[in-house]
Order: structure tokens, then sequence, then C-alpha cells
């Protein structure tokens, strides 16, 4: 087994990693569906989704592990930080990191937490092409038409399952219940948030709470559906606390290069 | 026209026999993806910049153009990876859309001002604007899938001659 690696918990590279491990988690539970989807379509949309945010994912990585060397000396690459860091050290919010896979849950959970997450990062994406960092702004110009599209697709299902038939009705309000309140954590605002915005490195998260409701309200009712009310639970993901459920995902996602350490395609 | 200069076209003419390992129709010209040939004391810099974030064709195309470029004796070279500003099919040239079309693939329309994506996946309306089919020509078509078989398109398919085909999504 190879030594997990320690990353400088510096507010830059928090900020890109909260981001980035958000991507790469939710890409990998998306890449569950392969195989699995409902139909061929879907099979191909979950996936390319995928594809997408691992892709983000990479360049965020990429970026934040020159960032942590810039401080100690020894640069760490994408790969060490997708495959080396343990639990504590993954700072993507807790949402992305819940089973939403075929065999644990339902199509309507997968579609309602893509929704929610996509228009989250398309509303981020948009505040950092305009970052001081201009690597970051450049991976955002790019980042941004994707999560559009990903908006735009899991907007129509959650509409469609919503403002479908009882049954799909059934799933969409329960996967409402069970998501609604993992947006709250978000929307803290914490040390690494305002150093970024001091800073003009990206947003307080929490600024895009107005613009994030006002969406998802409307793809909700266009979807017939409510909105639960704003609840006290605060997930701690992007802090580093994790739910049950992200040792599982890591296993499954570092086994190879823990097993095999350097191994390369 | 100095040495180099000459070496900057040539690589240029080789950068025009480069395929997109994913679409082949296209060169890597077609596609708008090479935005720079450079040369400086350590030889030739190609700037690429990409088109989706996990698009794995980067790699291979990468590869590719480093194996052109030496394959004609240029010399030495690098690829640069250049994000800013994003790659939009908008950068496709005329020639690649018209190669695309001859290919099968619908080419992608223009971008609207704004960057927003003109294709609603399940609209409760009729789409206002529809493909004309690479096959037939005809304009009877409709979506069936918003994504492809690569990160780049929508797969389609024609109510005339009955035949599916691709859509190079606009971006």
């Amino acid at each position: 087994m190879t030594a997990s690696i320690q990353i400088q918990r510096t507010p830059d590279v928090q900020y890109l990693l909260r981001l980035g491990d958000t991507c790469l988690i939710l890409g990998q539970r998306l890449a569950e569906w392969c195989g699995h989807g409902p139909v061929l379509e879907e099979d191909i949309a979950l996936t390319n989704m995928a594809l997408d945010l691992v892709g983000q994912a990479r360049a965020l990585l990429t970026h934040a592990g020159q960032l942590a060397g810039a401080t100690s000396a020894d640069k760490l690459n994408e790969d060490q930080l997708a495959f080396l860091r343990d639990e504590r050290d993954f700072f993507n919010v807790t949402m992305v990191e819940l089973p939403g896979g075929p065999k644990d849950s339902d199509f309507a959970f997968t579609v309602l937490r893509n929704a929610m997450v996509a228009t989250l990062l398309k509303l981020l994406w948009v505040r950092l092409i305009d970052s001081k960092d201009s690597e970051l702004a450049g991976i955002a110009g790019k980042a941004v038409k994707e999560a559009r599209y990903h908006q735009q697709h899991a907007a129509d299902w959650v509409v469609r399952l919503g403002d479908g038939t009882p049954e799909s009705r059934r799933r969409m309000e329960a996967a409402l219940a069970n998501l609604w309140r993992y947006s709250e954590e978000w929307f803290v605002v914490d040390a690494v948030d305002e150093h970024a915005h001091a800073t003009g490195f990206g947003p307080r998260w929490a600024d895009l709470r107005t613009e994030w409701t006002a969406e998802m309200g409307a793809i909700l009712e266009d979807a017939t559906l409510t909105a639960p009310p704003a609840s006290l639970f605060r997930s701690q993901g992007k802090y580093g606390q994790h739910s049950e459920h992200m040792g599982f995902i890591l296993a499954t996602m570092q086994s190879l290069q823990r097993s095999f350490p350097g191994g390369v395609w | 026209m100095t040495l180099q200069d000459a070496r900057v076209t040539q690589a240029w003419d080789v950068l025009s026999t480069v395929l997109d390992p994913e679409v082949p129709a296209l060169s890597v010209r077609d596609l708008g993806i090479v935005r720079d040939v450079l040369i400086d004391e350590q030889g030739m810099e190609i700037i690429l910049t990409p088109t989706y974030s996990g698009c794995p064709a980067t790699e291979v195309i990468e590869q590719d153009v480093l194996a052109a470029i030496a394959a004609a004796g240029l010399g030495a070279a690098r690829v640069t990876l250049r994000r800013a500003p994003a790659w939009t099919t908008d950068w496709i040239t005329e020639v690649g859309k018209r190669k695309l079309f001859d290919y099968g693939i619908a080419p992608p329309g223009p971008v609207l001002d704004g960057g927003a994506v003109p294709m609603r996946f399940m609209a409760r309306q009729a789409p206002v604007e529809r493909l004309i089919c690479p096959q037939c020509k005809s304009q009877n078509t409709e979506r069936l899938s918003a994504f492809g078989a690569t990160a780049c398109k929508a797969l389609y398919r024609c109510l005339a001659c009955k035949e599916p085909f691709e859509h190079f999504k606009p971006i």
C-alpha cells in the first residue's frame, strides 16, 4: 500500500479542492451508472456528464497541486491528489458522495442531485471567469459551457418526473425531501470563502444563494413541486468531515493506485 | 521570408494533415484548436486549446501533432495547452463545417450571444429550428439523444430517410 499524502491547507488550495473534489466525486458517482441507465440515451448522458466533471476536476486538482507546491517546495500532481489523499483531506460537499447509483437509489434522486449541483456549479463558474487567478478563470471559461448543458438536461428530467406519473412524482418528492437539506452546507460562509472573496480569487458561495434558490425554484415550479422548508441540518463535507459513504467511494476509486503505486495507462 | 517563417508555414501545412481521432473528417486546423505556432530557442511550440474538459482525444491529438511534426523533419517541438479563451464551435472553419456535413454529421449552428445553449432536451414545445439531414437533406428530423458517442455530439434521426445521424453540438 502506498502511504497517504498530506496537503497544505491554505485558503486557496481549500477553495480549489472544494470545487475540484465536488466535481470528482460527483463524476465518480455518475460513472456508476455506466451500463445501468434506465434507457440507453440516459446511460450515455450520465457517463458523458461524468467525463466532463472528471475533466474539470483534473484541471482543478492540477492547479491546486501547483499552488500547494509553491509554499511547500514539493508540488503534487492530479493523480496524487485524487488517489493518495485520505478522507479528511477531501473537501467535496456531502451531497455528491451520497449513494445514488443504480443499486442504491433511483433515477429521480440522481437527476435531482444533478440539477441542484449543476445549478450551483454553473453560478460558480460564471463568477470564476473573472477570477484574479488566470488559470482558474481559464478553467471556468470552458467549464461554464458544460455546466449549462448539464443543468438544462437535469432540469428537464426533474420537470418530466415531477409533473409525470403518480409513481415518478412520488419518487421525485422523496428525492427532494432527502436531498434539499444537503444544500444548506453550501451557503455557510467561512474563512476560506472570505479569503477568496477578499483577494478576488472567487466568490463566497453564500453570495450565490439568492440566484440558486431562484433558478431551482423556477425548475421546481415547472415540475409542480414545492421546495422543502429551510433546515437546520448542516452537513460538513467541505470541512473534510464526511458521511459514512465517503470511505466506500474512496476505497473503490483509490484501490488501483494504492495497490499498484505509480501505475499509469 | 526567413528560414524560421518557412518552418512555421510548413508546420501549419503539416497540421492540416493531422486528423481528429474521434471525427477523422476534420483536421485539427479545421476544428480550430490550433491557436498558434511559435519558434524559440528550445524549438517549436504548438499551442492547442482543448475542446471539452474531459475529452480523451486531447492527449491523442497532442501525440499525433508531435509525431507529424517530427515526421516532417521540423525539429524539436512541444505542445502547450491554452485554456483561455475557451474553445467554441464557432472556431470550426467554414470548410470544416462543410466537411462535417459531407461526412454525415450535422454541423453546429452559431453559438448564441451570452453563451446560451439553443437546445432543449425534452421541451414541451416543438423545436423552432430543425437540422438538415446530412444523408437526404430533409428538414424532417428530430433529436433522439442529447448526448452522443463523444462529448461533442448529440444523436438525431431523419424521419424522411429513417437514418440516424449525429450533430456536433454548438458550445
